[in-house]
């Protein structure tokens, strides 16, 4: 069934991850298998942040042997970012298997990260200036505590948490998912996508990598492309209601936007609170009352409606 | 089936009262009539196992630190000590709160509840202060819900009897399957409102979303505002007066009466082409659909 959640300060930088795991924790019920986050702060010109798995969590119980395939990575990895001329300013291990570095690079981060991927085991999560995204295994306060995503400092975020129902429970297949190669955009997704094969190849022929065989990684891509050719972010959600078949709601965060679709039966929930500051929405009222405990006006938006903010 | 007396079902265990009730077998004909509400016995509008509540005792819960579970384990002790107006504070968006009330009640909740709000009640009368969210009055046989905000999708699916009523806006799917009751809302509906409705009446002040009234088997629709596609099998009808009269009664009850009147009103029916399955040819069939 999963869970979904969004929210966005208008103007301002709030405490993000710690609103963003409330919410999250709140829809535990909707998906307890895995908990993902795609939160933004401060863009640092210039400077990206990488965040990459090297392994699944199942990896890393598969022999002792399993850590020196680990460190190997881990070194390919940073072999290739110096053979594209990028610099490692800060390197950071959350868990054994997912890095994150603070690079400084002029050239084409595409070129870069596709080589990166080339790599057997290893898979970006995020690129991007502000983006930090954040997915593993277990409940939202659970991930938040591993990855100190407490006191994170941002304008907005978006969250999952998961109920694997037609691909696997590892990290591959949980939510957000990053918008490769698409710097700083992320998507989380409830429901069902019933043309994805077909969509999936035709995305496929236009050269986009899948890294899973989750439904919802094509949402991603399918914005990516849409991106790639200078579609607006609010063309693109409107499309996909036409393009994508099934039952959805998706929201989709860029660096300063956050964007939402519901599908034409309106068959996925999503709850949205809007005020001056701060707009919140989840699948449930529940998640948003984690952070906003007095009373609110809150409403359901209808079938394929499409909504974009600004931070 | 007839004849069992009320001492006889409240000697008997659940399983046994489940059986003598019929509610097992096949043989559901008259159930109501010859058990619940038997024109031979004394005059009886209630389960014979439903605690005799006082309107008067007024119980408060403080919802804060309690579970689902524990809420509703609360006001069924609550009512089992003939409390009879239940006031719930801060449940803020709590699921499945109220589930299953088989008796009389004021049930006053200060703030918003979630999902499944107030499902499969018999009796109570339900004001909400702030939204509810899918599914609310779920099955509901009797008594009266009122929300004074939003509320989610499937608003009253598959209720009974009893009005739901809404002030502001809901989402989809509203009186999906509806089979008797009332269902009344203030602001707008969204698309596939009165799928499969079977029987009962629904008035929308606001506008109503795509395939209003899809497949519908009988029951009445009522929209104040515009309806932006009929679904399959869902026709105009004539507004008579003795529906304006209705509409007119009932919005008032509520005070939801528009500006206008409810001379505006748009009725829409069952066409009752794809209800006679079996009279038709096959390719009748496909002509319809």
């Amino acid at each position: 069934m999963c869970g979904i959640a969004g929210l966005i300060h208008k103007g301002k930088r709030s405490n993000v991850g710690s609103e963003m795991t409330a919410m999250l924790q709140a829809l535990k019920h909707r998906g307890p298998d895995s908990t993902g986050f795609a939160v933004y702060g401060e863009p640092t010109e210039g400077d990206y942040i990488m965040r990459v798995k090297c392994a699944e969590r199942e990896d890393m119980e598969s022999g002792r042997g399993f850590t020196d395939v680990l460190a190997k990575r881990i070194e390919d990895v940073e072999a290739i970012l110096k053979e594209h001329k990028a610099t490692v300013k800060a390197k950071e291990e959350a868990t054994a298997y997912a890095l994150r570095y603070l690079i400084t690079h002029d050239g084409d981060t595409e070129d870069m990260a596709r080589h990166i991927e080339e790599l057997e085991g290893v898979e970006i999560l995020s690129l991007g200036n502000g983006l930090e995204l954040i997915k593993d295994l277990g409940d939202a306060t659970e991930v938040s505590d591993a990855y100190g995503l407490g006191d994170f400092q941002g304008t907005h975020g978006i969250g999952h948490t998961r109920m694997a129902t037609e691909s696997d429970v590892d990290i591959r297949s949980a939510h957000p998912y990053w918008a490769f190669p698409y710097n700083d955009v992320s998507v989380v997704h409830n429901g069902q996508i019933t043309n994805y094969w077909i969509m999936r190849r035709q995305m496929e022929q236009k050269g986009h990598r899948f890294m899973s065989n989750c439904d919802s990684e094509l949402l991603a891509v399918y914005t990516a492309d849409n991106l790639t050719n200078n579609v607006t972010l609010e063309e693109s959600l409107t499309r996909s209601i036409q393009e994508i078949d099934g039952v959805f709601t998706y929201l989709v965060a860029t660096k300063d936007q956050l964007g939402m679709a519901k599908d034409t039966m309106a068959a996925k929930p999503l709850v949205l609170f809007e005020s001056d500051d701060l707009i919140a929405m989840a699948s449930e009222e529940v998640a948003i009352r984690a952070i906003l405990p007095e009373e609110i006006d809150t409403t359901d938006p209808y079938d394929e409606e499409v909504r974009v903010w600004q931070a | 089936m007839a004849g069992v007396t009320d001492s006889e079902l409240q000697a008997m265990t659940q399983e046994e009262r489940v059986n003598a009730l019929g509610l097992t077998t096949e043989q559901l004909f008259g159930r109501s009539l010859l058990i619940e509400f038997n024109p031979d016995e004394e005059e009886r509008y209630t389960y014979p196992w439903a605690p005799d509540i006082f309107y008067n005792k007024r119980f408060e819960i403080d919802t804060d630190g309690l579970t689902t579970t524990e809420l509703n384990s609360k006001m069924r002790e609550a009512m089992a000590d003939g409390s009879g107006t239940i006031v719930i504070k801060n449940p803020r968006g709590m699921h499945s709160v109220g589930v299953g009330i088989l008796n009389r009640l004021t049930l006053e909740v200060e703030g918003s509840l979630g999902y499944f709000a107030v499902g499969l009640i018999d009796g109570p009368n339900v004001r909400i202060k702030g939204r509810v969210g899918w599914s609310c009055g779920e099955n509901m046989m009797s008594g009266t819900v009122v929300v004074e905000k939003n509320a989610g999708s499937t608003f009253g699916a598959a209720i009974r009897g009893g009005d739901l009523v809404c002030r502001g806006s809901v989402g989809s799917r509203t009186g999906i399957d509806q089979k008797g009751g009332t269902i009344i809302v203030g602001g707008d509906t969204g698309a596939l409102s009165g799928f499969m409705m079977q029987r009962g009446r629904m008035i929308v002040c606001g506008n109503a979303g795509k395939n209003l009234g899809d497949s519908m088997y009988d029951g009445t629709i009522y929209i104040g505002g515009e309806i932006k596609s009929c679904g399959v099998d869902a026709v105009p009808a004539e507004l008579t007066d003795l529906d304006k009269a209705w509409l007119t009664r009932k919005l008032q009850q509520y005070e939801l009466m528009p500006d206008k009147g409810v001379d505006h009103f748009q009725k829409i029916v069952s066409g009752k082409m794809l209800w006679n399955y079996d009279n038709l040819e096959p390719n009748e069939k496909k002509l319809i659909l």
